[in-house]
């Protein structure tokens, strides 16, 4: 199987920028994984290295066990395009050059897909907007066939209504043909349904790697009076406070399960549930 | 078939709610097939694994069972079973934050039951 190990990885760029530090995780073959994190965190470096588009300063990247340096075989499983890439060819022709590099890329359903959200197959695709080139991206994925598709901010640009169709093709494919499918985005409620896990990566670390489900259950709110919150807080660790006059919310970093019930009773504390998008915020809130 | 999930319960056992609902209310009748997994997920846009997750919970329950190549079926007597379940948590979901409700704005007991007569004879419930 397609399982990604990537081990100790560490890229330093001109020298003294550490994009990523020492980073190692496990990605499961066939699951949906949302890479999430803020700007300059790391994201596309890691996506940049697990294609060999850049070479990290150290550490290894293995695909099914396999090296992926200089390893055609392990490259071809792989799908990516880099965010800016330009391709100044017709849509025909980028047919074809894909079904060279993908030898199952399936160009009945690429067009299928330019069709139905209103690409123009006549056009360059130099000519495309910031949205109809994310989607075009996004078909090529979709259609490559690869066993695992990295996505870097796959509805950039693109229109409510067709990210909404975006996703549910994404959807679609993935139950038809199960793939990894990594995607990696800023807008977390779009896709906090749809991802099976997480990896969430702060200043180059990887801070969470974990399935939604169980991140979700370790993490719940209180909200009440400020001074009954604080009295709650005591030794229990939390992400972040916010407040409004006399009341205040915290996120607690504790299984539901260990809720203090009788506790936030006699406080008249309410507990809340919390959404990932907020976790995340929270989570890789500056400090 | 609920479109909007809320964030105070995992999307899966909203989903298996949901479907009890639908048997509920006879949109899926015993002995009929429901909407599959696939159809689940690409509709409300969730991750086929959290879709068959609900689905699983159904099927532990007695609700709906797998027939081999062709689906997921109502189970004869799901819906009385439901409906037992239900009966079983309506104190705990429906009676008890009221009570709580009532006791922060000061509502009686005579006036609750006056409100619940009052909107039966009304034909809002």
């Amino acid at each position: 199987m397609n399982k990604i190990e990537v081990k100790g990885v560490t890229k330093v760029y001109n020298k003294k920028t550490k994009a990523l530090d020492n980073i190692s995780i496990t990605i499961e073959p066939n699951k949906i994984y949302g890479l999430l994190g803020r700007n300059g965190a790391g994201k596309t470096t890691l996506l940049n290295i697990l294609t060999t588009k850049i070479f990290p300063t150290s550490g290894e990247i293995t695909i099914g066990g396999e090296e992926v340096f200089e390893n055609d075989k392990v490259l071809g499983k792989i799908f990516y395009i880099m965010v800016d890439s330009a391709m100044p060819w017709a849509f025909h022709r980028v047919f074809k050059r894909m079904k060279d590099f993908y030898p199952d890329f399936d160009i009945e359903y690429a067009k299928e897909l330019a069709d139905r959200f209103d690409i123009d197959v006549s056009k360059k695709s130099k000519v495309l907007s910031t949205g109809e080139f994310s989607l075009f991206k996004a078909i090529l994925a979709l259609a490559s066939n690869a066993e695992i598709l990295l996505l870097d901010e796959p509805v950039l640009g693109v229109d409510p209504n067709h990210r909404e169709m975006l996703y549910k093709e994404m959807i679609k494919n993935y139950s038809e043909k199960p793939k990894t499918i990594i995607v990696s985005t800023h807008l977390i409620k779009e896709v906090a349904s749809i991802v099976e896990e997480v990896i969430i990566i702060k200043e180059g670390r990887i801070i969470e790697n974990n399935s939604v489900d169980s991140l979700l259950s370790e993490v719940y709110t209180i909200t009440g009076r400020a001074d009954n919150v604080d009295e709650y807080l005591r030794n229990r660790e939390h992400a972040a406070v916010d407040g409004i006059g006399e009341r205040k919310t915290a996120i607690i970093l504790e299984n539901k399960q260990n809720k203090d019930i009788s506790l936030a009773n006699k406080l008249e504390l309410e507990f809340g549930n919390v959404e990932l998008q907020e976790l995340c915020m929270a989570l890789t809130e500056d400090g | 078939m609920l479109l909007k999930f809320k964030d105070d319960k995992a999307v899966y056992i909203q989903l298996a709610e949901s479907i009890e609902d639908d048997i509920l209310r006879e949109i899926f009748n015993e002995g009929e097939k429901i909407i599959s997994t696939t159809e689940i997920s690409v509709k409300l846009k969730i991750n086929p694994a959290t879709a068959l997750k609900g689905i699983n919970i159904l099927v532990d329950e007695g609700i709906v069972y797998k027939k081999r190549g062709l689906g997921m079926f109502v189970v004869k007597g799901a819906k009385e079973k439901i409906m037992l379940k239900r009966k079983n948590g309506f104190f705990d979901s429906f009676i008890v934050p009221v009570l709580g409700e009532a006791e922060k704005l000061e509502i009686s007991e005579d006036e609750i039951v006056k409100m619940i007569k009052g909107a039966k004879a009304n034909g809002r419930n």
